[in-house]
């Protein structure tokens, strides 16, 4: 592996996430929040939800990490907007899948640029800091 | 030195990692292990496996005397006086918890001060955080000067009456900061105070000389000098292990078992519960030895001039931040500006370097610095000056490689 096999990682789709965070940002109103991190590197990530009748109104997300956690992020409030809570926890588990290197129908989960996450599977001391802000959702749509 | 020669004896290095001859640059994580010490592990196992102070049947005595002889070897390692006074543990962290857990929650009450610093790691933070949540006594932070250092003087404002444990690190493993442990320990004993020294970035790389520092308990790990994982020191004045009691009770520490009470063996074996680390601490002889013919003195002056020639040359690249002070032991931590440090080591993997990125289990000291977390280099034995040349290299690539796609 050479600097040109760090493409498979940091696509652009990636980097451009991480320069222009969408939904970053603190919603004003009632909203589930959720802080997590991950102690074995130190990122953390503090996603607010806004669900009516289980759906996600608006997802915002503050935080501190790498490029791939900050990416995750950005690209998870971005698809989860509009879902409802049950179709999020389904995403998450594909996603989750996705970074297994296993198989999995991206048309039917609508991940759009989640897409370019996938090359994280290919250097697995990085799954985690993908599946921060996954977990973080998870966990709040659990307790919603 | 000729490291060369002593770098053939690390077979692990040897190897190429994504297309690329290894770099290992994370010995202050873990360092590699000589042939010396995979064989001594081997042929314990092949040769000689059996329980220690139980059989009276061969194996068990040659087992028994490698497992007593390692202990030597330590004694003689930090110049104690007997080895009474060396337990052995699973590592560092085992054994400060030990002195935290024991000596720390029968002699601290509401009122008592545990002094520390905020460059500790955390398992020479929260053992302490533990004993004076559990006895009502008060934990106080030297502070650090903005370079990284403690000065005396703040030792000798932050030290009181009250002062009953001063816990602190001979070298910090994120700012390579060397503290004057002699002296600290002066000044804790001048307030009656006992001084615990956490040596897991010490013993690897400086002499250690216990009659010389004086100070109470030496905490030290195996797997980062050269030696196996899972085995390491505390060293205990004996006066002191003998008032303390065991935290962990049954195999190896009975003397006389009753239906309704029991006694304990003498030192050091009434702290070593269960049937100890036996291959480890045959390993860590094997691991002494080889440091040994090396010798201490050799082995800190290549990892000081590695440490000098690091910072001589990290410093030649544009926008990076280094921490710590200008003298410092073998590691440099620092910052590509605008590149996050996984993503640094995430590209510097992919050349076959390897370094730490993190927070390097020092949460708090991450905070004093105002970062998340930092990568670093550390250096040991085996490294040369060209793997600090392939590490600038690789750095000024990272650079360019993000510089574009940001």
């Amino acid at each position: 592996m050479s600097f040109n096999n760090l493409d498979t990682l940091y696509r652009q789709v990636i980097m451009d996430h991480y320069k222009n965070p969408r939904n970053r940002g603190q919603i004003k109103g009632d909203s589930v929040t959720i802080d997590m991190n991950n102690p074995t590197c130190g990122d953390r990530i503090q996603l607010q939800m806004q669900v009516e009748n289980g759906v996600v109104k608006d997802a915002k997300f503050e935080g501190e990490g790498c490029s791939i956690s900050m990416s995750s992020a950005s690209m998870m409030t971005q698809a989860i907007k509009g879902k409802s809570l049950e179709q999020a926890v389904k995403m998450s588990r594909a996603f989750s899948d996705m970074m297994l290197g296993k198989e999995i129908d991206t048309e039917e989960l609508d991940m759009g640029d989640i897409e370019a996450l996938q090359g994280v599977s290919k250097f697995p001391a990085r799954i985690k800091c993908a599946t921060l802000a996954w977990k973080a959702m998870e966990k709040g749509a659990l307790e919603d | 030195m000729d490291v060369t020669a002593i770098k053939e004896q690390f077979p692990i290095l040897n190897q190429e990692v994504n297309g690329h001859p290894l770099v290992y640059l994370d010995s202050s994580a873990t360092s590699q292990k000589p042939l010396s010490v995979i064989e001594a592990v081997n042929t314990y196992y092949r040769e000689d496996n059996s329980n220690v102070h139980r059989g009276v049947h061969t194996l068990g005595t040659r087992a028994t005397d490698k497992y007593e002889g390692a202990r030597e070897k330590v004694r003689a390692f930090i110049n104690a006086s007997s080895t009474a006074e060396i337990i052995f543990t699973r590592g560092t962290t085992t054994a400060i918890n030990l002195v935290a857990s024991s000596y720390g929650r029968a002699n601290l009450k509401p009122g008592d001060e545990i002094v520390i610093t905020p460059m500790e790691h955390h398992s020479n933070i929260i053992p302490w955080q533990q004993a004076a949540k559990a006895t009502g006594a008060t934990l106080k932070y030297i502070p650090l000067e903005s370079d990284g250092t403690i000065t005396l003087e703040a030792v000798r404002e932050t030290i009181t009456a009250n002062t009953k444990i001063v816990a602190m690190t001979q070298v910090s493993n994120v700012l390579g900061t060397i503290n004057p442990i002699k002296e600290v320990t002066q000044i804790a004993h001048e307030h009656g105070a006992v001084m615990l020294v956490d040596g897991a970035q010490g013993a690897p790389h400086l002499k250690v000389d216990i009659a010389d520092l004086d100070c109470d308990f030496y905490a030290f790990s195996g797997h980062k000098m050269c030696g196996p994982t899972g085995i390491g020191v505390l060293y205990g004045k004996k006066e002191l292990l003998e008032n303390m009691e065991p935290i962990e009770f049954g195999g190896e520490m009975i003397d006389f078992v009753n239906l309704y009470d029991s006694t304990w063996k003498e030192l050091p074996w009434k702290f070593e519960g269960g049937t100890p680390i036996i291959a480890g601490a045959i390993g860590l002889a094997a691991a002494i030895d080889f440091l040994n013919e090396i010798g201490h003195e050799n082995i800190l002056n290549h990892e000081q001039k590695l440490a000098d020639y690091a910072m001589q040359q990290l410093r030649t690249i544009d926008g990076i931040s280094i921490y710590g002070p200008e003298n410092r032991a073998g590691l440099v931590t620092f910052n590509l500006n605008d590149v996050h440090p996984h993503d640094t080591a995430t590209a510097l993997d992919a050349e076959g370097i390897a370094v730490r990125a993190g927070h390097h289990c020092a949460q708090p000291l991450m905070k004093w610095l105002d970062v998340t977390a930092t990568a670093r280099a550390s250096f040991y034995l085996y490294n040369t000056e060209e793997d600090i040349d392939l590490l600038v290299n690789g750095l000024l690539k990272t650079k360019e490689y993000f510089g574009n796609v940001f």
